[in-house]
Order: C-alpha cells, then structure tokens, then sequence
C-alpha cells in the first residue's frame, strides 16, 4: 500500500511537470500550428534563472523562505521573457510559414541548452532547495517527499489561472476563439497576433515555473532536462488534445502515472517506452488526439 | 513549400544551353570525385581547417564522416526537400543499420559480408514495416508519429535488453571479424573511400530517383498532395517508396559509420541525430541537389573541428563574452541554423544565385 500510494503521489508529481511543460505547448500549437521545439529550452532558462538566483547571485533571493520565493519567481520571470522576446523576434517575421517557423525553434531549442552548458558546464548543478521542502511526511504508512506536493499544488494553481483567463477574461475569448477559427477571428476585425504572444508568454511563463519546480523535483539542473522533458510533454499534447488545457491536465496525470507504476512494477524504462509507443498508438487511432483536432 | 523549388532553375538553364566552354564546366563533379579519390595520396597541410595533413589518418577520418554525414542529409532530403515529409525518426534507421550490423557480426557470430547484407536488409525492413504505418496520417501527425518511434528505439538502446545494445556505452565492432583492410589506423584510407563510394551512391540514386517518374510524383506531392490524387494517384505508395529508400540509405550510411567509427553509439538514436540531419539539410538547401551535401560536410567539419579550436590558444585569449559561446559548437550551429532559415531560405547553395540577382539589381539601380 505505501509503495502504491508513494508511486502514486510521484506519478502526479511528474504529472504536474508535464502539465506545466504541456499546457503552454499544446495553447501555442492550437492557435498559431507551431510545434514549438523551443519549449525545453524555455524550461531550461527557467531552472537555470532560479538555480542562479537561489544559488546567492540575485540579491534578496536565496534557497529558503520568502528568498526561494523570490527566486522562483525570477526563473519565470526570466522564462517569460525569453518566450515574448523568441516570438516577436524569430516567430513574427515568419507568419504564413509554419515550417519556417517550427525550424527557427528547432534551432533555438538547439542553441539555449549549448549555452548553457558553455556558461555553467554540461554536467548537473545541485539546485538548492529550501530545507521545509526537501524533506518528507506521512501519509497513508508512506514517507512522501514534499517537493511532489509542490509541484501538484503549482500546477492546479496554474490549471485554475488558465481556466479562469480563458474563460472570463477577453483575451481568453480571443485566445479561445482562435484556437476554434484563427481565420474567422481575424476576419472579425480581431488582431490574433497580439494573442500570440500572449500565448507565448503565458507558455513560457508555465514552462519556466516547470523548470524552476523540476530542480526542486529532480534535485538538480542539467542543460538536457528540458529537452528530454519534452518529448513527454508531446505525447500529453497529442493525448490531451491540441489547444486544451483540461485535455493537457489529463493526459498529463494519466501519462505521469501509467510511467511511474510501469516503471516499477515491469522492468525499469518500460514505462517510458509504454508512453511513447502509446503515443503512436493513439495517432494512428484517432488522429485528432483524445478530445481535440490536429492539423 | 514553395521556397525550395527554384533551385533547379539554374541546373536546368545550363543543361539547355551548353554554349563553348560552359560545357567543360559541366564536368565538375568528376573533377572533384578524382581529387577526392586522391586524397589519401596527398600530404598538403590545411592550417586551421584540419589538424594535420590531408592524408593523415586523423584527417582523413574527419573528413569520412564529412562525407558520410553528407549523404546522409542527401537521403534524408529525399523525405523532406523532395517529398515534403517531416520525419523526426531518421535516426532510427542508421542506428538500426549499425547496431544490428554489428549485432549480427558479435552475438550471431555471422562473417562479415553477410552480417552488412543482414544489417542493411533488416535496416530497411525496418523502415518499410514503420513507414507503412507512420504515413497512415499525415502533417504534423506523421512527424510525431516518427518521432514516437525513433525515441522508442531510443529507450530501448538505453534501456540495453538482455545486454544487446551496451547501453549507454554503446557496442564496439568485433575486431577478429573485420576484413584485415579494414582493422586499424592504418587502413584509414579504405574506409573513407568506403564513405566516398557511399556518398557517391547515394547522389546517384537520389538523382535517378528524382528524375524518375516516381520523383515526378514526389514533387507534386510536396508541392500539392491534394491535387495528386485527383489526378487519380495514391500518395501513399509513392511517400512510402521514398520513405523505404531513405531508410535503406541511412542504414547503409549506418553500416558505413560503424566501421568508420569502431563502433556504434547510442548518440546516433536519438531525436537530437535527426534534429541535426534537418539542420543540415536545412542549411545547405533543402530540395537542390548538392545543397544537403554541402551542408552535412560544413556542420560535421564544424561540429568536430570548433571544438578542438575552442580548446586551442587563439579561442582560450578571447574575453569571455567571446570565448564563451565559441566554445560550444551547437551553440554556433544552433545560430546559424536560425540565421540561414530567416536570411537565406533555400539554404547556402542559393547564396551565388542571391548574390548575382543582388549585383544586377545595384547595376541597373543607376541607368534606371
């Protein structure tokens, strides 16, 4: 029973990550048909951003208390930034030429994570995490870490933020309308690009806060973690549906739990293989993902 | 897309119009093959471009996989400059072509010869039985649906079932099965003319491919599917022929690195192999027939060699604002990669053509 609710609790904590990597690439890809491969990159700016501050460099922010806080925020902020500045600087230019496009994101995502590792080395940094959350409680006779719980508490935070901006906010409406019909809408007299970047922004912002909670959930920061995240984050787009939040949110527990339970009752890594032979699967089946469409 | 297609302008104004010596000048690839063809003979040193002499072992396998990589892009351009396919599992089928090539040769115990048919055949099988159910869907769909395969090969090399794949280490090839012209430093020269001959196969059969029939058919496809079939044809047999004689030439050039290399990687599974083939094709041109070519020498040269120049003196004096980005090749790669997508399109085979529309543009300028 520990064992179960421990993998359990793991596999909603990996869930989260994948929801908050997910739910920014799957707004990005149902309004503007961009399958942004720049999206792990986002996240690694994120964990760097927050790595570096807590590590003492940003004065104010530390790895405890109201200073870990503020380091967090940093990394999104940072993660926010890189995303506003990679849509109006490389996306923009490029409308009408999606391939164009997810190529200019291919490099970047090929770009980020080689800076990063020539600024502060390829291998992993130990990212400092405040004392109250690296330790672990009880419940139901298993010691759970609490990182997990952060990690889950964010992405509901983030899941209900989405939730309430899409549907009671203009923006959301504009944001939602598009993803419906980006033709109709801009027909309408709406300027769907100015939605764009407040996907983008809202997506990197997700990401980095992914990144910043990853450190926390793996313990340390490398400059391939976003990238491997991201394939994960892929087939919880497809499954979710593109342009879906609450499909994204789904798809991500169900994806996070089918690998931790896989990985540990069959051979180790099996789980990561089920997840992405499912993925192909579930293409193939039913090409417009579980609850939405694709292109 | 569109913006690949007027590359074969040039080729085509040329092959119409043969007037006295542009004739001659039609000849250069053979030039170039016969220089290439001597190059182990030489001992010409080329400072900065690579470590040593041209003949050196050192070198010459640098620029093997110069040429291996290059053909590679060429296959590989089949698929997405030729047909308009965006796989994002290309890597699977080199690895499979090397890894099972050496499988065959160190568990099976097979000779040689028939553990490279094997590897090259079940390479292809592979990409036969993956792509007949990939290109069930299409778009993004099938880009995903490769990509989900290639990485579940990925996991399984990792994953190393029953000690197959040795993992994270990879497989060294079994030296007591190697040709004795192949086995060690020495036969460098065999082995990259090996690599010449494979690059020299794969232009070949890409460009009867092209001007075949079912090339013709390729290009409406990528042009535009719907209209094919309303001319009455499938799309699907023919995308799938092109994705069976990409695969087939990736496994080769699999083969052709495992023996290059002494063995066969887990790097080369990966999503991050295939993104790098995309940006090779990319950067030198996708869809021309010299573009992918160029442009898997130049990124292999680069990767390799940046590398090294970073560790070198003349990188290591720079300010670090300098030094920093330098020393990481992909990072430069990366950059250019996005610079050519947005200042180039069409790759650096178009740069010539760019530049004499640019010059006649500036000379008419002042007599208008």
């Amino acid at each position: 029973m520990a064992t179960v609710v421990l993998l359990a609790v793991t596999g909603l904590g990996l869930g989260a990550l994948y929801f908050l990597v997910a739910s920014g690439l799957s707004l990005i890809f149902g309004l503007m048909d961009v399958l942004n491969f720049a999206h792990g990159a986002l996240l690694s700016i994120g964990a760097y951003g927050s790595w570096w501050a807590a590590s003492g460099h940003l004065p104010g922010a530390g790895s405890s208390g109201a200073g870990f806080v503020l380091a967090v925020a940093f990394g999104t902020a940072v993660g926010t930034l890189a995303a506003v500045l990679l849509e109006l600087v490389l996306i923009r230019p490029l409308y009408e030429r999606p391939r164009e496009q997810v190529l200019a994101t291919v490099g970047v995502g090929l770009a980020v994570p080689a800076l990063l590792s020539a600024i502060w080395g390829s291998d992993a940094r130990t990212f400092p995490g405040p004392h109250a959350l690296s330790g672990t409680f009880g419940l139901l006779g298993a010691r759970i870490p609490v990182n997990r719980l952060v990690l889950v508490g964010a992405a509901l935070v983030v899941l209900v933020a989405l939730r309430l901006f899409l549907g009671r906010t203009r923006h959301g409406l504009v944001v939602r309308a598009g993803v419906e019909d980006r033709a109709m809408v801009t027909a309408l007299g709406i300027d769907v690009r100015r939605a764009f970047t407040l996907v983008f922004a809202i997506g990197g912002a997700a990401a980095a806060l992914g990144g910043a909670l990853g450190g926390l959930y793996y313990g340390s920061v490398d400059p391939g973690q976003g990238t491997s995240l991201l394939i994960f984050a892929f087939v919880v787009v497809v499954m979710g549906g593109m342009g879906s939040v609450a499909g994204a949110a789904l798809a991500a527990v169900g994806v996070g739990l089918v690998q931790q339970f896989a990985n540990y009752y069959t051979a180790s890594g099996l789980g990561d293989l089920a997840v992405v032979v499912l993925l192909a699967v579930l293409l193939l089946l039913r090409p417009s993902g579980l609850t939405g469409r694709l292109a | 897309m569109t913006t690949a297609t007027p590359v074969r302008g040039p080729a085509r104004e040329k092959a119409v119009a043969p007037a006295g010596p542009r004739r001659w000048t039609r000849w250069w690839p053979a030039v170039v093959l016969l220089v290439l063809i001597a190059v182990p003979y030489s001992a010409l040193p080329l400072p900065g471009l690579l470590d040593g002499p041209i003949g050196s072992a050192g070198s010459l396998q640098l620029l093997a996989l110069c040429l291996v990589f290059g053909a590679l892009a060429t296959g590989y351009d089949l698929l997405l400059g030729r047909t308009g396919l965006l796989s994002f599992g290309h890597a699977l089928y080199f690895a499979a072509g090397s890894y099972l090539t050496d499988i065959f040769m160190a568990e099976f115990g097979l000779p040689f010869v028939p553990s490279v048919l094997l590897g090259l055949l079940s390479g292809t099988a592979l990409a036969a039985l993956l792509g007949s159910v990939s290109l069930r869907v299409s778009g993004i769909a099938f880009s995903m649906v490769t990509l989900a395969f290639a990485q579940a090969g990925s996991l399984l090399v990792e994953r190393d079932p029953g000690g197959v794949t040795g993992g994270e280490e990879g497989r060294a090839i079994p030296a007591d099965k190697l040709p004795a012209s192949l086995a060690g430093i020495g036969n460098t020269a065999n082995l990259y003319w090996i690599a010449l001959a494979y690059l020299v196969l794969t232009l070949v059969v890409v460009h009867w491919a092209v001007r075949s029939p079912t090339g013709r058919v390729w290009e409406g496809i990528k042009e535009n599917e719907r209209r094919v079939e309303v001319l009455g044809l499938r799309p699907y047999g023919f995308k799938l022929t092109a994705f069976v004689l990409a695969g087939a030439l990736a496994a080769a050039g699999g083969v052709v690195h495992l023996l290059l290399t002494g063995g066969a990687t887990p790097q080369t599974t990966t999503s991050d192999f295939t993104l790098s083939l995309l940006v090779m094709v990319v950067l030198g041109g996708s869809g021309s027939r010299w573009g992918p070519l160029i442009g898997g020498v130049v990124y292999t040269w680069a990767d390799q060699r940046l590398g090294d120049l970073a560790g070198s003196g003349t990188v290591a004096g720079l300010p670090s604002v300098l030094r920093v980005p330098l020393s990481q090749p992909l990072f430069l790669l990366g950059t250019l990669f996005v610079v050519v997508v947005y200042v180039l399109p069409g790759g650096v085979v178009r740069l010539p053509e760019r530049l004499r529309t640019a010059r006649v543009r500036t000379a008419r300028a002042p007599a208008a």
